[in-house]
């Protein structure tokens, strides 16, 4: 167990920077999930962590030690890679043993760890096997073994799930975040994909564009998102964004042909927002209620327990999520009533959120 | 290419190349670099003062009428031997590619010649060719004086062209067949739906796309024609008749080891360099062009 | 394919048999006429029914040239030409495919380059190296000044000798100089996932480690491959041992052949041409029978 200090980390290659000064704190034995787009600089961030990647500037610090200079075997640190990167050649026994042999330790011990380690992860029969002879799921049991059996003090995780198909990748999620509750100790785990964040994070860290975006457990990144961008990257379908004008009564939406009435604080008439809706805040009721946008129905996608309606407002895309019964035809008009409680504002410019709306703010659960 | 992920220590890093560059520097770089000075200097056979002639020895060589001759010898040799033994493998492998009942034993036994020394298929050669005994004497017999490779120069030379186009040919199979099985057999499918029959396929599908390795197995024959002719020329005709089969590298060898004149065969060696050189950059401006679907 | 071409098959079947029966029918000329006696090899035409002299001729031609010691030296030169390839050329590609060093593209091109230029054209001063293989050291330090330097000094005399004509390493080392394996080497490395690189990293691996523990292991296939085509490269080598080996302890059995070459005006003993010829292909053709698919493979990639 371990704490990790990120302080102003960046990350040169050659001309381009992808990591732009990322400051972090991770408490001991939390486990943190870095999410973000491809190219984000979050496995780059977690493969300096790991002393895979050179740090060009600022410090990482595990455990109050400064760990920039530290070969990786010196950092305490293991990881599990997105391909495994299990040794093709070696037994599924000498895969999860070969840092202890590396370490010298000696083969009586070894073997009894190999045992211990199998057994938690119900490798036990498979020992003998080369990797080529496993499954997928069995594969990355094997590489969480090779990185369980060295007791490390942090546990790196880069995409790991992101091989496998979607029922196991389900169970392994289950199954990661039941060992992380047994062995305790600190994990960074990064991915793309935010079903896995949401549901593995402690805190979530979204990134974008070599920077942090956001800092929050998963109900405040998805409840009060800092920015267009996580607002829009969190939560399937993505939010709604149209861009809008403040008016003395409210928002004058798609260039003045839709008008929303709410109560507005701070923002001066005349000035530009970005408001955002989820899909799933937005009620569908009769064409022309009071209040309510009309629209054309361009296309509905059935889930089974809902459906996601896409519409035309006046050119620009918006999509809802129901789960009631209803189903409109394409073409037909429907009406859309969106509660200024449920909405976000960003700035257009930045990006970043606006609280100047909300009348009152639901806090997030905790 | 580069490899992303690199050890740091780069002082180990260039010992393990040590022992290759030792190598190279004392085999390779030192003898040729010594073949340049050599050329440029009369050299007496181990030890003795060397004299400074500029490009003289290059000059005595290219006004001697024997260098031309071995030039030519060299040229035809390679030419028509490289010829014979791509276009035999072209076709061979072209229907072997067809995947006939008995196709693995013909990419099988095919390559066999090619695993024998030159000049152990050139006594087989010489034996077979031999004018007395063997089995152009059946033709001798009908026509007596028809063929003599240890007279007539023409018989010598086209004696050395058969042992080595049958033992490239082997070699020029393998690589046509890897080229032909790179071709995914969709893309012959899809010909084949658009009603182009066999024939027509292979002109328009799968000729052109094997060209890459045309122009690699042509600079190849060519290079390995003036070198690997060696043993076949010193075991089947000694370079003879009249210097009719003397090529290069036995010139070189027969000059410089035989004749003492290192200077001679120091030129001579800069020169077949500079051609095989030349050969190799031309290969490198088509291997660009060069596909693999492996 | 579902295509119905009679005649094409017919063709197929018939070119290829007839290339079959080319490249085989040399192995069973001289097979046969190996089997005959002195008359019976001269016949014309001569009979393709084997004769009974075979074991005879044989053991004629073993010892007329000295088979038994020269089949033993091609062996010691191909192994060791084999190993030897097989060892450095895994050494320097890891070099250049793993490490970054100042100079390493530098490097590379100078091992790049001896891929252009076969022994067979630098023979004439090759040969002058073998004959004292620490001229070139000398050389450089009489041309820097440096022996007169250690001479005023020291008051020795800077004088390297070492002869490695007729000896094995002479026979050997030249024939590694070359980069054919290292780039075998090189395009394997390039495709092993650098994943492996950094769980070993990740796992306490040095560099030493890693090359041992897991690349050399995942690099079976390519050794054998690349030990196959040296081996067989190097066994029938000619113009090279024929130079340095003056004396016979040290000759090779490819060597060793001309001596049955049947002398102008003597006896034509072809049968005990033709058997010695036959021992002398045998060792490479079992090895490219037995070794088939590494040899093709090898083929095909040290070419690339």
């Amino acid at each position: 167990m371990a704490s990790i200090a990120i302080r102003g980390v960046k990350k040169n290659y050659a001309k381009t920077q992808v990591v732009h000064g990322v400051d972090l704190d991770f408490a001991s034995g939390e486990f943190v999930v870095i999410l973000g787009p491809s190219g984000c600089g979050k496995s780059t961030l977690l493969r300096m962590i790991a002393g895979l990647e050179e740090i060009s500037d600022g410090t990482i610090a595990i455990d109050n030690t400064v760990v920039n200079k530290l070969e990786p075997r010196e950092r305490g640190c293991a990881m599990v890679f997105q391909n495994y990167a299990l040794y093709p050649h070696m037994s599924v026994a000498q895969n999860i043993g070969y840092s202890l042999k590396v370490a010298g330790v000696p083969a009586a011990e070894r073997t009894q760890r190999i045992q211990a380690v199998a057994r938690v992860l119900e490798l036990e029969h498979l020992l003998d096997r080369k990797p080529m002879a496993l499954s997928g799921g069995q594969r990355q049991r094997v590489a969480m073994g090779r990185a369980m059996i060295r007791e490390p003090k942090v546990f790196l995780f880069d995409e790991p799930l992101s091989n496998l198909d979607a029922k196991l990748r389900v169970q392994m999620r289950s199954e990661i975040r039941k060992l992380h509750r047994r062995l305790n100790a600190t994990s960074v785990f990064v991915t793309h994909d935010q079903v896995e964040a949401m549901t593995l994070a402690d805190r979530l860290v979204v990134m974008n564009a070599g920077r942090v975006e956001q800092v929050g457990t998963p109900g405040e990144i998805y409840t009060r998102p800092a920015s267009r961008f996580v607002a829009t990257f969190v939560g399937a379908p993505a939010m709604n964004i149209l861009e809008g004008t403040v008016e003395l009564d409210g928002l004058s939406l798609l260039g003045g042909s839709r008008h929303l009435t709410i109560a507005r604080a701070g923002l001066p008439v005349g000035s530009k927002v970005a408001m955002g809706v989820r899909p799933e805040a937005v009620r569908l009721v009769a064409p022309g209620t009071a209040g309510a946008l009309n629209a054309t129905v361009d296309l509905v996608e059935e889930l089974g327990a809902g459906r996601v309606i896409y519409v035309d407002l006046d050119g620009a895309p918006f999509s809802v999520m129901t789960s009631e019964a209803v189903h409109p035809e394409p073409g037909s008009t429907v009406g859309l009533k969106l509660s200024p409680d449920d909405m976000h504002f960003f700035s257009p410019e930045t990006g970043s959120r606006l609280d100047v709306f909300k009348a009152s703010i639901p806090e997030p659960a905790l | 290419m580069e490899k992303r992920v690199t050890f740091s220590r780069s002082t180990i890093g260039i010992l393990f190349a040590v022992p290759q560059l030792l190598l190279i520097f004392t085999f390779f770089y030192w003898p040729a670099g010594q073949a340049v000075y050599w050329s440029l200097t009369l050299q007496q056979p181990w030890g003795g003062g060397n004299i400074w002639v500029g490009l003289d020895n290059f000059r005595s060589i290219l006004a001697n009428a024997d260098y031309w001759n071995s030039i030519t010898a060299s040229l035809v040799f390679a030419g028509i031997s490289t010829g014979l033994a791509m276009f035999i493998a072209l076709v061979l492998a072209a229907l072997t590619d067809r995947q006939l009942a008995g196709s693995r034993l013909y990419r099988v036994v095919l390559i066999w010649p090619y695993g024998i020394a030159a000049p152990a298929l050139a006594m087989a050669f010489r034996f077979i060719l031999a004018p007395e005994a063997g089995f152009m004497a059946v033709v001798n017999q009908v026509w007596p004086g028809f063929w003599d490779p240890g007279l007539d120069g023409a018989d010598a030379m086209a004696s050395i062209i058969v042992a080595f186009s049958w033992k490239y040919v082997g070699y020029n199979f393998i690589f046509f067949l890897a080229a032909f099985q790179a071709i995914p057999r969709s893309l012959i499918e899809a010909a084949a739906m658009d009603g182009s029959g066999v024939i027509r396929r292979f002109r328009d599908i799968q000729f052109p796309l094997i060209t890459p390795t045309i122009f690699f197995l042509l600079v190849i024959n060519i290079t390995e024609s003036f070198q690997d002719s060696f043993g076949i020329v010193d075991i089947m005709t000694a370079g003879g008749p009249a210097n009719a089969t003397n090529l290069m590298v036995y010139k070189i060898y027969s000059d410089g080891f035989k004749g003492l004149d290192y200077s001679g065969a120091a030129a001579q060696s800069i020169i077949l360099m500079l051609l095989i050189i030349v050969l190799t950059i031309f290969q490198f401006r088509f291997i660009e062009r060069r596909v693999h679907y492996r | 394919m579902v295509e119905r071409t009679p005649f094409l098959n017919f063709f197929t079947h018939l070119i290829l048999f007839v290339g079959f029966v080319f490249c085989v029918a040399p192995f069973a000329v001289v097979a046969i006429a190996a089997s005959h006696n002195l008359k019976d090899v001269n016949d014309v035409p001569m009979s393709l029914l084997p004769g009974s002299d075979f074991w005879i001729n044989i053991r004629t031609a073993w010892t007329t040239a000295d088979l038994g010691p020269k089949l033993l030296n091609s062996f010691i030169m191909a192994a060791g030409v084999a190993a030897g390839k097989v060892i450095i050329s895994a050494l320097t590609a890891f070099s250049i495919v793993y490490f970054r060093y100042p100079g390493r593209t530098f490097i590379f091109w100078l091992i790049f380059v001896t891929l252009m230029l076969p022994l067979e054209v630098r023979i004439v001063p090759t040969y002058a190296v073998v004959a004292n293989v620490l001229s070139p050291y000398q050389a450089i330090l009489d041309v820097t000044g440096l022996s007169w330097l250690i001479e005023k000094v020291s008051g020795v005399q800077v004088s390297f000798s070492l002869g490695l004509l007729n000896s094995y390493t002479g026979l050997i080392m030249p024939l590694i100089a070359t980069a054919t394996g290292t780039f075998l080497y090189r395009q394997f490395f390039l495709t092993v996932p650098d994943e492996l690189t950094e769980a070993a990293r990740m796992d306490g691996a040095g560099a030493l480690r890693f090359f041992i523990d897991i690349l050399l292991p995942l690099s079976r296939n390519n050794m054998a491959a690349l030990g196959t085509i040296m081996f067989l490269w190097a066994w029938n080598q000619y113009l090279w041992p024929l130079l340095i080996t003056t004396d016979q302890s040290h000759a090779t059995a490819v060597t060793e052949l001309k001596q049955l070459i049947p002398n102008v005006g003597g006896a034509p003993e072809w049968h005990i041409a033709m058997a010695g010829t036959l021992i002398v292909m045998l060792p490479p053709l079992i090895v490219v029978v037995l070794m088939q698919r590494w040899f093709v493979r090898g083929l095909i990639a040290t070419e690339k």
